[in-house]
C-alpha cells in the first residue's frame, strides 16, 4: 500500500490512553534524538569537558594551602566537592537547552503526535546523563592525576559516580521545569545561576562548615547539597553507605516527584 | 475500486472532519481568532485563505490539539479536541509554517524517530523511513543533515514526516510559502494525491491561485473572522459581475465615453491606472450592443474591447484587505448621489 492511501476512520484502533511501557519506550526514542544530537554537535561538550579540568586544578590548588595545610591531604575534601558542584552546575544546561529546543518547530510535531507528553521531556533529561558521566569520569581522572587515591576502592568511587549522576538528573528536573516557563533560553541560565551559586557555595563542597559563623552552618548543615558531598565522600574516602546516602536518594526523589509533574503540566499549557 | 470503497466508507461514518464553532483565541489584548467556524467534509480539500496575521495559524494550531481555545469548540471526525486531543492526535498530521522536522538531524534520522515514536519496531521505522523517502523523491539526501536542504526538500520531508501514521486529516500551513514554481507544482501534486488516496487536507495559504488550484472549499480569514465561505466559484459570483474594459482611439473623448458608458449600463466607470483603459461591472451583457450602437453614434471610435470575469484576487481584496475602504467608497458614493438628487 502506497504511503499516500489513508486508512479510513472505522480501521482504526483508537486508544485515550498511553501504557506505561509505551511512555518508558518513546522516552528513550526521545533519549536517542538527544544522543543523536549530541553526536552531530560535540562543541556543546566543551563545558562538561573543560569544567572540570579547570575547577579541579583551581580550586585545589588556590584552596588546598590554606585549608587542609597542603594539596595532597585537601584532596579526598575537595574532589568529591568539586564533583558535585561541577555536575550539578552542568545539569543547569539540560534547561537552557530544552527552552532552544522547545522553540524550534519540530517541538509542534513531538506535541502534535499521540505520545506520552512526558517523553519528549523525560527523553532530554535523560540523555543529559551523558554530559554528567563525562563531568564525573572527568573530575576523578583529573583527582587521580593530582594524586588522589580514594581509600574506599574503585568499587565505592562507582557507585559515588552513579549517586551524583542519579542525584544531577532529578535536580536537572528543576531546571527542566524553569525551562518550560521561561521565556529566553538566557534567562533560564539566569535564574539557574542565583539558585545555583548559593546553594553549592553555601555548602560543605570546599570549606568545613565548622569555620563559619552559626546561622550559615544552619544552612550548610540543612542544605541538600551538603548531604549529597557528605555522602560522596563517605563512599570514596572510607567506603562506607551512611546516613546521607539515603537523604539524598529520598531527595533526589521528592524532586523528581515534585517537578515532573509540574513540568509536564507546565509543558502541555503551553503547548 | 478498493480506494472507492474506503473512501465511501469513510464519508458514510464520518462524514465531516472538522466541525470548528465560534472558535475565540486571543493573545493579550489582540484576538487572533475571533470566532472562526469552519466544517470540512471528509475526503476534501479545505482552504482557509487570508492575509499575513490574519489567524490562519492560530486556527489549525487549535484544530491540531498544539492550542487550548479560550472559547469555542471544535471536533475532529467527530471527537472534540479539548476532551480526548489523544484521539485526536492519532487521526491528524501536522505540518508546520516552517518545517517541524529536526534541523541537526538527518532525513532518514528524522523519520526513523517518528516512526519509532508512533510504534513502529526499529526495522519496521527503517522501512517505512526508506519508504517515505523514496515516494518524496529524498532517497539521495537521506544521510545528509537538514542545514544542507533547500526550502523545498525541507517541507517534502516535513510532509513525508506527517504521513508516517496515515492519518484521514492532514493540516498543512502555508505548504508551499517561499517555494519556487516548479517544487510548488511538485507540492500540489502531492497534496492533490493525498486526497485521491481518500484522506482530507485542510490547507492555509496566502496565494489565491493555489486556494484556486486546489481546494474544493475555501473560508477566507481576516482579522480572526471567517470573512467569506464557499466553492471558489461561489466566491467568484459574490464578487458579481464580469467587467468591462474599452480602450479608446482618441484619448480626448474618454469623458464623453466614459459618461456614455455610465449612462447605458447605468453604473459608475473607472479608469484604469495606466489611463488606457476604462472599466465598468457588466452585469447585463445584453446592454452592451446598445453602448456600441451609441458610441458609433457619437462618433467614438473603439481600440480594443474585453470582458472580465472576476479573479480570486478580486474577491481577497474585495472582502479583506479593501473591506473598510469599500465601505468608505460606498458612503461617498451615497452622498454623492444625494448630492446629485439634490442638483436636479
Amino acid at each position: 500500500m502506497s504511503s499516500t492511501t489513508m486508512k479510513a476512520i472505522n480501521e482504526r484502533k483508537l486508544r485515550n490512553k498511553v501504557s506505561f511501557r509505551e511512555s518508558v519506550r518513546q522516552s528513550l526514542t526521545m533519549a536517542y534524538r538527544g544522543l543523536l544530537k549530541i553526536k552531530r554537535t560535540p562543541e556543546q561538550l566543551f563545558d562538561v569537558t573543560l569544567q572540570p579540568i579547570i575547577f579541579t586544578l583551581m580550586f585545589t590548588y588556590i584552596f588546598g594551602g590554606a585549608i587542609s595545610g597542603d594539596v595532597l591531604s585537601y584532596l579526598p575534601i575537595i574532589i568529591p566537592g568539586i564533583l558535585v558542584q561541577t555536575v550539578i552546575t552542568t545539569s543547569v544546561v539540560t534547561g537552557v537547552q530544552l527552552r532552544e529546543d522547545m522553540d524550534k518547530g519540530v517541538f509542534d510535531r513531538f506535541k502534535s503526535l499521540p505520545i506520552a507528553r512526558i517523553a519528549p521531556l523525560a527523553g532530554a533529561l535523560l540523555a543529559d546523563t551523558v554530559r554528567y558521566t563525562i563531568a564525573t569520569t572527568l573530575t576523578f581522572t583529573m583527582g587521580y592525576i593530582m594524586g588522589y587515591r580514594p581509600d574506599g576502592g574503585l568499587g565505592f568511587v562507582l557507585l559515588a559516580m552513579l549517586l551524583v549522576i542519579v542525584c544531577s538528573w532529578a535536580i536537572s528536573w528543576i531546571f527542566a521545569f524553569l525551562g518550560v516557563i521561561s521565556r529566553t533560553a538566557s534567562s533560564v541560565q539566569g535564574i539557574s545561576m542565583i539558585v545555583l551559586f548559593p546553594l553549592t557555595f553555601l555548602s560543605n563542597a570546599f570549606v568545613p562548615a565548622d569555620t563559619m559563623p552559626t546561622l550559615l552552618q544552619w544552612f550548610v548543615k540543612i542544605n541538600p547539597i551538603s548531604h549529597l558531598v557528605t555522602a560522596v565522600r563517605d563512599l570514596t574516602n572510607s567506603g562506607t553507605i551512611g546516613w546521607d546516602f539515603t537523604i539524598s536518594l529520598i531527595g533526589a526523589a521528592v524532586i523528581v516527584a515534585i517537578f515532573a509533574p509540574i513540568t509536564v503540566r507546565a509543558y502541555m499549557r503551553r503547548a | 475500486m478498493n480506494d472507492f470503497l474506503r473512501k465511501k466508507a469513510a464519508i458514510e461514518n464520518k462524514d465531516w472532519a472538522v466541525e470548528a464553532n465560534g472558535l475565540v483565541k486571543a493573545f493579550g489584548d489582540k484576538r487572533a481568532v475571533d470566532g472562526v467556524d469552519l466544517s470540512v467534509r471528509a475526503g476534501t480539500i479545505y482552504g482557509v485563505l487570508g492575509p499575513n496575521g490574519a489567524g490562519k495559524t492560530t486556527t489549525i494550531r487549535m484544530l491540531a490539539t498544539l492550542l487550548q481555545a479560550d472559547a469555542g469548540s471544535a471536533q475532529i471526525f467527530g471527537y472534540d479536541v479539548k476532551k480526548d486531543p489523544q484521539l485526536v492526535r492519532q487521526l491528524i498530521g501536522v505540518t508546520g509554517q516552517y518545517a517541524s522536522v529536526d534541523e541537526s538531524l538527518s532525513a532518514m534520522e528524522n523519520l526513523i524517530i517518528f516512526s519509532r515514536l508512533l510504534g513502529l519496531g526499529r526495522a519496521e521505522a527503517k522501512r517505512k523511513a526508506m519508504e517515505l523517502l523514496e515516494e518524496f523523491g529524498l532517497t539521495e539526501a537521506a544521510k545528509r543533515p537538514l542545514k544542507h536542504f533547500s526550502g523545498g526538500m525541507r517541507r517534502r520531508l516535513d510532509l513525508a514526516a506527517s504521513l508516517i501514521a496515515q492519518p484521514p486529516l492532514i493540516f498543512l500551513d502555508e505548504p508551499t510559502t517561499g517555494l519556487d514554481p516548479r517544487t510548488r507544482n511538485q507540492m500540489w501534486e502531492t497534496i492533490r494525491r493525498l486526497v485521491s488516496g481518500g484522506s482530507t487536507v485542510l490547507l492555509t495559504t496566502q496565494y489565491l491561485q493555489e486556494a484556486d488550484e486546489l481546494a474544493d472549499r475555501i473560508a477566507v480569514i481576516d482579522h480572526g473572522r471567517v470573512v467569506a465561505e464557499g466553492t471558489v466559484n461561489e466566491l467568484k459570483q459574490s464578487v458579481g459581475i464580469s467587467s468591462l474594459h474599452v480602450s479608446i482611439q482618441n484619448g480626448q473623448y474618454m469623458q464623453e465615453a466614459r459618461l456614455i458608458i455610465e449612462r447605458v449600463l447605468n453604473v459608475q466607470s473607472a479608469v484604469s491606472a495606466e489611463g488606457g483603459w476604462i472599466t465598468a461591472p457588466m452585469a447585463d451583457a445584453d446592454k452592451v450592443t446598445d453602448l456600441l450602437v451609441m458610441l458609433r453614434e457619437a462618433g467614438i471610435q473603439l481600440a480594443e474591447l474585453s470582458v472580465q470575469k472576476p479573479t480570486l484576487d478580486e474577491v481577497f481584496l474585495s472582502i479583506t484587505g479593501l473591506d473598510s475602504e469599500l465601505k468608505e467608497d460606498k458612503a461617498a458614493v451615497a452622498s454623492k448621489t444625494n448630492k446629485k438628487e439634490a442638483y436636479v
